[in-house]
């Protein structure tokens, strides 16, 4: 591989790699995520610094060039990335569904029951003695 | 006994609250109207008629919206629940027979069918290709027949309520895929004639570029049931 070539690699997979280390450290990134692109970013470095195995990499996948080698790599890495991130935007639809829900649900008790107080706090000429308890409604239809 | 009917609202200031007078009128049952984060007044409207109101603080679509009212009434012990839209599309009267058919114990999830019943119910061309082709595979892989799979008018008893609020649920167009899915689980289901109207707004959760994700998801999600364990379904329905 020629140095400039080697250079610029080099230069490209250490900034990758500090940037995430700085990223986790100011606790803009959280580690969960960060594995897979320091991972990428070791391989940068691993095969840069080593032709040899680069090369070994290149007869591996049948490749012709070592370029071509490092293109596929650093797209199957992306592949991977985007894919850990949809399992991830899965799991947080499915928590953010379910917050939703009980936040909806919580919303309707808590009105309910701030109803309940005030009509607690009616004076004394209501006919009738209000049941005190938001959880009154249990058990019974809220229309009979 | 308990009954609660249903209706996911999203932006329906102008039907919603004639639908929930309608059904206050004319049976006993309490009525939850779940807001799905609308922009209007929908959720005064339906308050104003009588009807409990549960609102999404975002709009999270239909299939979190009547899950939220499954989850609703399996928290507040109702025996029956009624699922019916609030754009006046489903006649009230029917509710009566749907949940006749499941307190009967004929059924555990009886699913209203505009085609078996009366009504002035006509579909677009393409629609009609979609609901044939999806009520094909429900009713081959069921051996029961499926007129209508994309029904929003349904009843169901508590065994059913429970399953429903499950994580097995599939939020995103409910459609066919929960009949094939119920029909593993082992949930007896029945087709009941009820009377639909033509939707006079015109809105549809099928609009735009919709029915294109729609037909892909409603395949994926099926080969994936037809992938899973059947006795999953069957331990899920039954857990107590």
């Amino acid at each position: 591989m020629p140095t400039r070539q080697k250079v610029v690699v080099l230069l490209i997979g250490f900034s990758i790699f500090f940037t995430i280390i700085y990223l986790v450290r100011e606790k803009k990134l959280k580690e969960e995520y960060s594995w897979l692109w320091l991972l990428v970013g070791t391989c940068i470095l691993s095969v840069s610094l080593n032709y040899d195995l680069l090369l070994f990499f290149t007869e591996l996948t049948g490749a012709v060039l070592p370029t071509s080698t490092l293109f596929f790599f650093g797209l199957v890495s992306l592949v991977l990335i985007c894919l850990q991130f949809s399992i991830r935007i899965s799991q947080l639809t499915e928590e953010h569904k379910k917050i939703v829900q009980k936040i909806a649900i919580m919303d309707q008790e808590l009105e309910m029951a701030l109803d309940v107080k005030r009509k607690c706090q009616v004076p004394l000429e209501e006919e009738s003695p209000v049941q005190c308890s938001p959880d009154s409604h249990q058990g019974e239809s809220l229309r009979s | 006994m308990k009954v609660l009917v249903i209706l996911p609202a999203f932006n329906e200031e102008k039907s919603v609250g004639l639908v929930v007078k309608k059904i206050i009128e004319m049976t006993p049952y309490d009525v939850l109207v779940v807001n799905d984060c609308s922009e209007d007044g929908t959720a005064e409207a339906a308050k104003m008629e009588g009807a409990i109101v549960l609102s999404h603080p975002v709009n999270m679509g239909y299939g979190v919206s009547i899950q939220t009212g499954y989850k609703y009434a399996l928290k507040n012990s109702y025996d029956y629940l009624v699922q019916m839209d609030s754009d006046g599309q489903h006649e009230t009267k029917s509710i009566f027979t749907l949940l006749g058919t499941v307190e009967s114990g004929e059924c555990d999830l009886a699913i209203g069918s505009r085609f078996l019943g009366g009504g002035d119910y006509s579909m677009e061309p393409l629609r009609k290709i979609g609901q044939c082709l999806f009520g094909g595979i429900a009713s081959k892989i069921s051996k029961k027949e499926f007129s209508d799979p994309t029904s929003g008018f349904q009843a169901m008893n508590r065994k059913v309520i429970k399953f429903f609020s499950s994580d097995i649920f599939p939020c995103d167009y409910p459609d066919a895929d929960v009949i094939i899915m119920a029909h593993f689980a082992g949930v007896r289901i029945e087709e009941v004639p009820v009377v639909m109207y033509r939707n006079k707004t015109g809105k549809s959760i099928h609009s735009g570029m919709k029915p294109v994700y729609y037909v892909f998801k409603m395949f994926l999600a099926i080969f994936i049931i037809l992938l899973k364990d059947k006795s999953s379904f069957q331990k899920k329905f039954n857990q107590n």
